[in-house]
């Protein structure tokens, strides 16, 4: 450092009077941003409390129990879009977490070096492309790729009486359940395999080396060395994981049907409380209409709020 | 011997599966970037920069579309990143381990994974419906939320990182903690700081949900921040729903340059760091 940064003043430091005066503006500015922080939580707590209030007024309890969403009759009952985003967002955890410790594994344990960083970036890079670009993936790729190998073959060949047969109704567009927690793995796949990785990799190599030396298989080693080791810091991770899954909104939107029902079978339409605010939040014309949407909003911030203080004590209490 | 032979087994299961599931997984998104460019890079002429979004049935492009993202997405990331900067500076430098800066600090670190459309929401609840319009600004004010508590949690990494001998040394010559902290630790860490820029940046490109409520969309070109504007990520939804073929062209097209956009951006900010930490 040379000695003209703190002998001439930069234009950064004109802006701030010399002396304990501008000493203090800049703390207090400071001060202000990071209490913004509290403020903007505070703020959309209050604002989707105070938006959808005549909802809740209007329809106490069965706006929980009901699954009527009509906005002609102005009869709003939000079990459907509940139920259909607890659904997705717990089978796309289903889904990723067994993939996603194994590719952890895989690049921690098993990857050769020269392969696992460039597959370690890729996966980070893969982490941040936007919802949209896997939703539109999703539409076009997917649903009609899933509607001909996997629904029509098991409709026909599946009694409708069954047990499966049950699970598998639904018109076969593509459009349903499981499409759109297929998505939500895709998507929340990548992020929880890199921080997972990032985890495995704070174990001491001396505790795996131990173990090793006892004679253990890599097997062994991962289930009762590395996983124990980071047990805390892996269930924060795997709530994270969720509370994407249960706020994640376009991916959804694009392919879940959006009928507000509830779900009868796997490959029935549904939606989420996510999709139905996107979809219906600028048509609604109604005061009534755009009260329920914002307390729909207020249920999913609660959702993901208790999900993600969980998710942040485990993890925090380990750094 | 049959239990060690037993133990040997389940080991290679163990081991096939999980190079499975990343082949799966690597294949999976190969699949995704491969289809964005088979259906997207067909369409990718000049026009598209040049023109505006067409009616359907007619040819065009999206440039009001990509206009007003970068638009929107500076004057978010100005907000965010002096906001974001000062609010991480705070929790750093100033808090030095307080309940209240501990309690904002979890709290960013929530804000950080809030759902993208509840800010879009707040957002139209103090600014679009009080004025009685969508505006490009109030779009702007839930990027820039939505990208703040990612520079702020860069930026409180970054400087954490700095020796506090640093610190020390600057106090030693005379200088207040404000001066120390604006001429000799920003600078120290500023490859960080910028990447912290890059990554809110990479975050709120793509982010279509809270746009939808908030700059709602626009179908022609304006610079005006208080009018509705369109963005990319509102365009594409409207062309890929939309039931003609050339709109839905254009969504692919749209889609291939945000996921160009934010993997460069991304790219970006990785090497940077690397220069920064060495």
């Amino acid at each position: 450092m040379s000695d003209s940064a703190l002998s001439q003043p930069s234009r950064l430091n004109r802006l701030f009077p010399s002396g304990s005066f501008g000493e203090m503006i800049f703390r207090s500015l400071c001060f202000s941003a990071a209490t913004l922080t509290l403020v903007a939580m505070a703020g959309i707590i209050v604002a989707l409390a105070i938006g959808g209030w005549p909802a809740f007024k209007a329809f106490g309890f069965n706006f929980f129990l009901s699954s009527e969403w009509n906005p002609v009759s102005e009869v709003y009952g939000a079990a459907g879009p509940i139920i259909g985003t607890l659904i997705t967002a717990f089978l796309a955890l289903l889904l990723a977490l067994p993939l996603a410790i194994g590719i952890s594994v895989f690049l921690v344990e098993f990857c050769p070096r020269i392969l696992a960083r460039p597959i370690a970036v890729a996966v980070e890079l893969l982490a941040g492309i936007p919802s949209i670009v896997y939703g539109m993936w999703g539409l076009f790729v997917l649903a009609p790729w899933f509607a001909h190998y996997i629904q029509f073959p098991l409709l026909i060949h599946v009694s409708p009486d069954t047990w499966l047969g049950k699970m598998v109704a639904g018109v076969p567009n593509g459009a349903n359940i499981l499409t759109a927690s297929l998505i939500l793995a895709i998507m929340i796949l990548p992020y929880m395999a890199s921080v997972f990785r990032e985890l495995f990799l704070t174990v001491p190599a001396q505790v795996r080396e131990a173990a090793y030396g006892l004679g253990a298989t890599p097997f062994e080693v991962v289930c009762s060395v590395i996983i124990p080791y980071v047990k805390r810091g892996l269930i924060g991770v795997i709530m994270l994981g969720l509370g994407r899954a249960l706020g994640e909104t376009m991916a959804v939107t694009f392919i879940i049907g959006n009928t507000h029902s509830l779900p009868h079978s796997l490959f029935d339409s549904g939606s989420t409380i996510a999709s139905t605010i996107a979809n219906e939040f600028t048509e609604a014309t109604s005061e009534m209409h755009s009260a329920a949407l914002t307390a729909l909003g207020l249920v999913l911030f609660m959702i993901t709020f208790m999900v993600l203080i969980m998710a942040r004590l485990l993890i925090g209490k380990r750094s | 011997m049959s239990s060690n032979l037993k133990r040997r087994f389940i080991n290679k299961v163990f081991v096939a599966l999980c190079s499975l599931s990343t082949l799966l997984a690597v294949g999976m998104l190969a699949l995704i970037l491969g289809s964005l460019i088979v259906n997207g890079a067909g369409g990718l002429h000049l026009s598209v920069f040049t023109q505006d979004q067409p009616s359907p049935g007619m040819s065009g492009g999206l440039r009001n579309a990509i206009i007003g993202s970068i638009a929107m997405c500076v004057v978010a990331m100005i907000i965010a990143v002096v906001l974001g900067i000062m609010a991480g500076t705070w929790l750093s430098e100033y808090s030095r381990n307080s309940k209240y800066g501990q309690a904002i600090h979890f709290l960013n670190d929530v804000l950080l994974s809030v759902p993208s459309i509840l800010v879009g929401l707040f957002v139209y609840e103090i600014m679009v419906r009080p004025f009685h319009g969508f505006s490009a600004f109030a779009g702007a004010v839930s990027l820039a939320l939505l990208a703040m508590p990612i520079v702020t949690r860069t930026t409180y990494d970054m400087l954490q990182l700095q020796p506090n001998t640093l610190r020390e040394a600057g106090m030693g010559l005379g200088a207040s903690q404000g001066l120390v902290i604006r001429s000799i630790i920003w600078k120290a860490a500023a490859p960080g700081l910028l990447t912290g820029g890059l990554l809110g940046f990479a975050r709120i490109s793509g982010e279509t949900a809270p746009l939808l409520f908030t700059a709602l969309g626009n179908q022609f070109l304006t610079l005006n921040m208080t009018e509705p504007m369109g963005s990319l990520p509102t365009t594409i939804f409207q062309f890929a729903m939309s039931a003609y073929d050339d709109w839905r062209n254009l969504a692919w097209v749209g889609a291939l340059l945000i996921a160009m956009a934010v993997l460069t951006i991304n790219i970006l900010g990785r090497v940077m760091t690397r220069g920064g930490k060495r």
